[in-house]
């Protein structure tokens, strides 16, 4: 009977289920080529799959407040972390803070514009991009770090938000922006932009990316696995090829 | 409603208005030019000035922020010539809210002027009148229900336009942020509250101009 196939239809998907979980990751937009990297290794390895929802990390945040059905939180802004916790979103004593980066100018790889972050205030500089203020983690260590150094009033008006660290990316890249806030490792990875100036680690603000697993994950199992292949040996290799700064290292602990 | 919320709200008004005036005679002619002239290839311009109705407004935006970005054919020119910038100022506002809600005054000024008897306008011809004269005297003071109906649905259609915006203008506050990014921006900073008061506005805007283009559309039937 169809009965039969059906039974087959569904054990077969169950089994598969019980074999391969799906775990989904929450993760930063500035961690998208790494961890894509990472997850694919892992995936072969473990047998999981990892699904990725990359943006904004306060675009993230208020989707987990939401509801969104996911299993681990990887943020590029601590209190992004602190609200979701707060809120008792994050399963204790999982959390912790796994890598740093590093801010940088970037502008088109055909621009001779500027050498430092004074020159942005120069009148050749008309639209310099930003992650956006609130939202995009990268905007608001950008805003900071020019508050600090007291640029800020002097190019606010010249500042175009973009919904993630990428699309700062893509805005430089194509020349519609003279300059734009990126991380290091962002910056690495498109040939169309160069490093105007490197922020000095001394001068911007702590760059710091919580991860954890979080209440109501749907696989918190095999999400605690994946949590901890992150700290690997395996991991670390990539995220420091990416040009991230290893927060922990896998070997004191 | 505070200052900002007002701000942002007269701003956005500014720029459909801004961009009726793109729409009014772009579409105007269009529209004449569909419903009273055959040509070859008409079919291919029907379809083209209808697609942005169609296409997901992102597309349309990625369309002009090819042709208007600073390294795109228009937008370089415009660059090296005036230095003037188009991408992620309030002139990208304008040409997507243009863009996006022409097809909407074209349709509806279209069907009315199809709707206008063309023995007026051979009898006017027979008395010496000009095409010109013909269009302004005849044809759009019979079609102007139709007409103005289409301009309150273009008008309705560029305050809520929200795709193509923030393709080619981007989201900058006070100078190319309207109403439907503002509430989409003030959502995920989790500012709820602000959200569902410049959502309350955009609804009252738009219940009126629909309900008033409903009412003349109906009235000329």
């Amino acid at each position: 009977m169809n009965n039969k196939i059906l039974v087959a239809i569904l054990s077969s998907l169950f089994a598969l289920q019980l074999h391969a979980a799906q775990v989904t990751v929450f993760a930063a937009a500035s961690l998208t080529d790494s961890l894509k990297q990472i997850a694919a290794d892992y995936e072969k390895s473990s047998g999981d799959k990892i699904v990725f929802n990359f943006a904004a990390s306060g675009t993230l945040s208020r989707q987990i407040e939401a509801g969104a059905p996911a299993d681990v939180f990887f943020a590029a802004d601590e209190t992004k972390a602190d609200a979701l916790e707060k809120k008792g979103l994050l399963v204790s004593g999982t959390r912790k803070s796994l890598l740093g980066n590093s801010l940088v100018i970037v502008i088109p790889t055909d621009a001779t514009t500027i050498h430092s972050p004074a020159e942005l205030t120069n009148a050749v500089v008309q639209h310099i991009a930003l992650g956006e203020l609130k939202t995009v983690p990268c905007g608001t260590y950008a805003k900071a770090y020019l508050k600090k150094l007291a640029l800020w009033p002097a190019i606010e008006s010249k500042v175009v938000p973009c919904e993630s660290v990428r699309a700062v990316l893509a805005a430089v890249e194509s020349g519609n922006v003279d300059a734009g806030f990126v991380y290091k490792t962002d910056a690495a990875i498109s040939k169309k932009v160069k490093v105007a100036y490197e922020v000095p680690a001394a001068d911007a603000p702590k760059i710091s990316y919580p991860l954890a697993l979080l209440k109501g994950a749907p696989q918190p199992d095999a999400a605690k696995k994946f949590i901890a292949y992150l700290d690997s040996d395996a991991a670390t290799a990539v995220f420091k090829k990416f040009g991230f700064i290893m927060l922990t290292s896998p070997a004191t602990k | 409603m505070n200052g900002a919320e007002w701000q942002l709200v007269g701003f956005s008004l500014r720029m459909a208005l801004a961009s009726l005036l793109l729409v009014l005679p772009v579409g105007l002619a269009l529209a004449w030019w569909l419903a009273r002239k055959n040509w070859h290839g008409k079919a291919l311009v029907e379809t083209l000035v209808s697609l942005p109705l169609v296409l997901p407004p992102v597309v349309t935006g990625l369309v002009l922020l090819q042709i208007f970005g600073r390294r795109g054919p228009v937008g370089s020119w415009l660059h090296t010539t005036f230095n003037c910038d188009v991408v992620f100022t309030w002139r990208a506002v304008v040409i997507a809210l243009a863009a996006m809600s022409l097809p909407l005054f074209v349709r509806a000024a279209r069907t009315a002027f199809e709707e206008v008897d063309v023995k007026f306008e051979q009898l006017a011809r027979t008395l010496g009148a000009g095409e010109w004269r013909v269009f302004f005297t005849i044809t759009l003071p019979l079609a102007k229900r139709g007409v103005l109906a289409g301009t309150l649905l273009a008008f309705a259609r560029a305050l809520g336009e929200f795709g193509a915006t923030i393709m080619v203008a981007g989201n900058i506050p006070g100078r190319t942020t309207t109403l439907p990014v503002a509430i989409y921006q003030a959502v995920e900073n989790g500012e709820d509250a602000h959200a569902w008061v410049l959502a309350g506005v955009s609804a009252v805007i738009a219940f009126a101009a629909v309900f008033v283009s409903e009412k003349l559309q109906r009235r000329r039937k």
